[in-house]
């Protein structure tokens, strides 16, 4: 009975192992597949017999990539910039924005408080998708009135970026405003510090880390942003960002399977790492007290 | 908590009323809308005013000669008319229907049996797990949609080179020079396989975290009273975690009826007729059908935006309810 027992027990932990091996390799086999592709010669791209490793390891793609000329007038490092411009612009912006409305939100007591969360919450819902007919129109309409280019450069894209970052930005900022004790700033007033000394010493340093995080998340959500910047973007190939850069790699005739991975790998790399970072808070963000029910 | 503070020098009382006027008081209260202001004019801007503009036009006849400045005309609900009875939208609707379904279902499953998978697992073999089921939910959507499209490309993809190699009477043949992009019935198993891909990891994570938080004692209990592993996940683990469950059931409908980058790769744009879901077909509407039909597109838009806010209501209530406890 007890070995009967072992048995199945033994049985049990090596078919998880197993079913852990395939679910592992399901997920990551994909990326490799990626990084494989980029770096084996193009002879061995385009073959009916690919091998599981590359035979050959070279580095012409990525040197193609990021030397290359895939739409005259630009270059890989010209939509680098682009996407860094509007990625690392917007979320500044928001990041800014967000932590002044979170401590409104999270200090002080006012009239339109919950109508301003309320509408954070259903504004968050509203798909970019549906809106982005209105969006374009919105924009061209503004741009003429305002006498601005809007549409066809990054600026139109870069404050959509900043809108689209806000909601969910300001709501997590406020948790973190909010974990720190009042007491503190209370204490320091009585100790004659300044509104500006208490938000810069005592505020600042505990609610940085939040900010950080927050910032993280709106970063790979910009960075990998395609619909928008696809939308507004199109006639003009000089403000094209990396994403909307990649399709150009399909070509009509051929595809260029090697530059492409090599691009996409490039692209992933930040994103990758940045996810480190937040992977943890991004389920406790997007999860915020459910399991508490 | 220790934190330091330099004391000021001066005395408490030699600090004047620093600004004369308002009082202090008076001051603090529009504090508040003072830091709200920025952020809420950004968001009314961008978001809010489209919305409104989105039912405008939705409303009305505005196509190019509208967008450079001609009047747009009243046209009695004509686009709604016309849309809801058009079997077209209806065949996008139900094929959006049917791909998000697919998509959740499957997510979910695999996400949750992951996720207890990994509860049971060793740290270290879970930590693996963990780092691997990252790499795919970290994928930028665009380079996902890439590399699917690379894996089963038509001449010199991983997965017809398999299936060619595999035995006739097995898996058929003909797979050399299969094209699965071009027809709904096998672009979309390859769309809902591309986004499981990336999205069943976060379940999992999510899953797992909220395994954590239950007592093992329950567990224990379970085993004691012969319950099995089915038994005790209905009875146990799924009662424990429902608002997890329903939580994430309705974040992923909401993302996955908002697919459209994956699709567009996949398919090589959108200009295959029969391959839409709703937003590549708004997208279709407004930008790439000559001349665009804005006003079409934002009925359809609308009719998005209801079905999201309708799905999220659930969500929304909630967290609205937690608003209103804090």
């Amino acid at each position: 009975m007890n070995n009967v027992y072992r048995l199945r027990k033994r049985l049990g932990r090596g078919g998880a192992y197993l079913a852990a091996l395939a679910v592992f390799i399901f997920a990551v086999f994909p990326v490799y597949w990626v990084l494989a592709t980029a770096l084996r010669p193009t002879g061995e791209i385009f073959t009916r017999e690919p091998t599981l490793f590359p035979r050959e390891i070279t580095f012409e793609h990525f040197e193609r990539v990021l030397s290359g000329v895939l739409i005259p007038g630009t270059s890989f490092w010209s939509f680098l910039t682009n996407s860094l411009i509007v990625t690392v612009g917007s979320v500044a912006f928001a990041a800014l924005l967000a932590l002044l409305a979170a401590i409104a939100v999270a200090r002080f007591k006012f009239k339109l408080r919950s109508a301003f969360i309320i509408m954070l919450l259903v504004i968050q819902m509203v798909p970019v998708e549906a809106l982005i007919i209105s969006l374009f129109i919105n924009f061209f309409h503004l741009g003429n009135a305002l006498d601005l280019e809007l549409v066809g450069n990054l600026t139109g894209v870069f404050v959509i970026y900043i809108a689209v970052a806000l909601p969910i930005t300001i709501l997590m900022i406020r948790n973190f405003v909010s974990a720190v004790p009042k007491e503190l700033e209370e204490a320091a007033a009585i100790d004659g510090a300044s509104g500006w000394t208490i938000f810069w010493r005592i505020l600042m340093p505990l609610v940085a880390p939040g900010l950080a995080a927050a910032s993280i998340f709106a970063f790979i959500t910009a960075w990998n942003e395609f619909l928008v910047a696809f939308t507004f973007l199109q006639n003009n190939t000089g403000a094209y960002t990396l994403p909307i850069s990649l399709q150009y790699y399909f070509g009509a005739v051929s595809i260029e399977w090697g530059s492409i991975m090599a691009a996409s790998t490039l692209l992933t790399v930040p994103v990758m790492i940045f996810f480190l970072f937040v992977q943890r808070r991004m389920v406790s963000g997007l999860t915020m007290g459910a399991v508490k029910g | 908590m220790t934190q330091t503070l330099e004391r000021p020098t001066e005395p408490e009382a030699q600090r004047p009323g620093r600004r004369s006027g308002l009082s202090r008081r008076t001051r603090l209260r529009f504090v508040p809308y003072f830091l709200i202001l920025p952020a809420l004019t950004v968001l009314a801007v961008v978001l809010l005013w489209p919305i409104g503009q989105m039912l405008y036009i939705s409303l009305h006849d505005y196509g190019l000669q509208q967008l450079r400045g001609q009047e747009a005309e009243w046209n009695n609900f004509g686009h709604y008319i016309y849309v809801l009875t058009d079997e077209r939208f209806w065949s996008v609707f139900r094929n959006t229907i049917i791909v998000c379904l697919s998509m959740v279902v499957l997510t979910m499953i695999l996400g949750t049996l992951v996720g207890i998978l990994m509860h049971k697992l060793p740290k270290w073999a879970s930590t693996t797990l963990g780092l691997g089921l990252m790499l795919a939910w970290a994928t930028p959507v665009i380079s996902a949609a890439i590399v699917y499209r690379w894996l089963f490309d038509t001449r010199y993809g991983l997965v017809n080179t398999i299936l060619n190699s595999l035995p006739t009477w097995l898996v058929g043949s003909g797979w050399n020079e299969f094209n699965w992009f071009n027809s709904p019935e096998t672009l979309f198993p390859i769309l809902v396989i591309t986004v499981v891909w990336q999205s069943f990891p976060f379940v999992a994570i999510s899953v797992l975290a909220g395994l954590k938080s239950i007592p093992n004692e329950l567990y224990e209990a379970a085993r004691i009273d012969g319950a099995s592993a089915w038994r005790s996940f209905w009875n146990v683990t799924f009662p424990m975690l429902r608002p997890l469950f329903a939580l994430l059931l309705i974040l992923q409908v909401i993302w996955d009826f908002r697919i459209f980058t994956q699709l567009f790769i996949l398919a090589g744009g959108i200009t295959n007729r029969d391959i839409h879901l709703i937003p590549t077909y708004i997208f279709q509407l407004g930008f790439a059908s000559t001349p665009p039909n804005y006003g079409m597109g934002s009925a359809i838009a609308v009719i998005m935006t209801v079905l999201v806010l309708v799905i999220s209501a659930y969500y929304l209530r909630a967290m609205i309810r937690q608003e209103e406890t804090r």
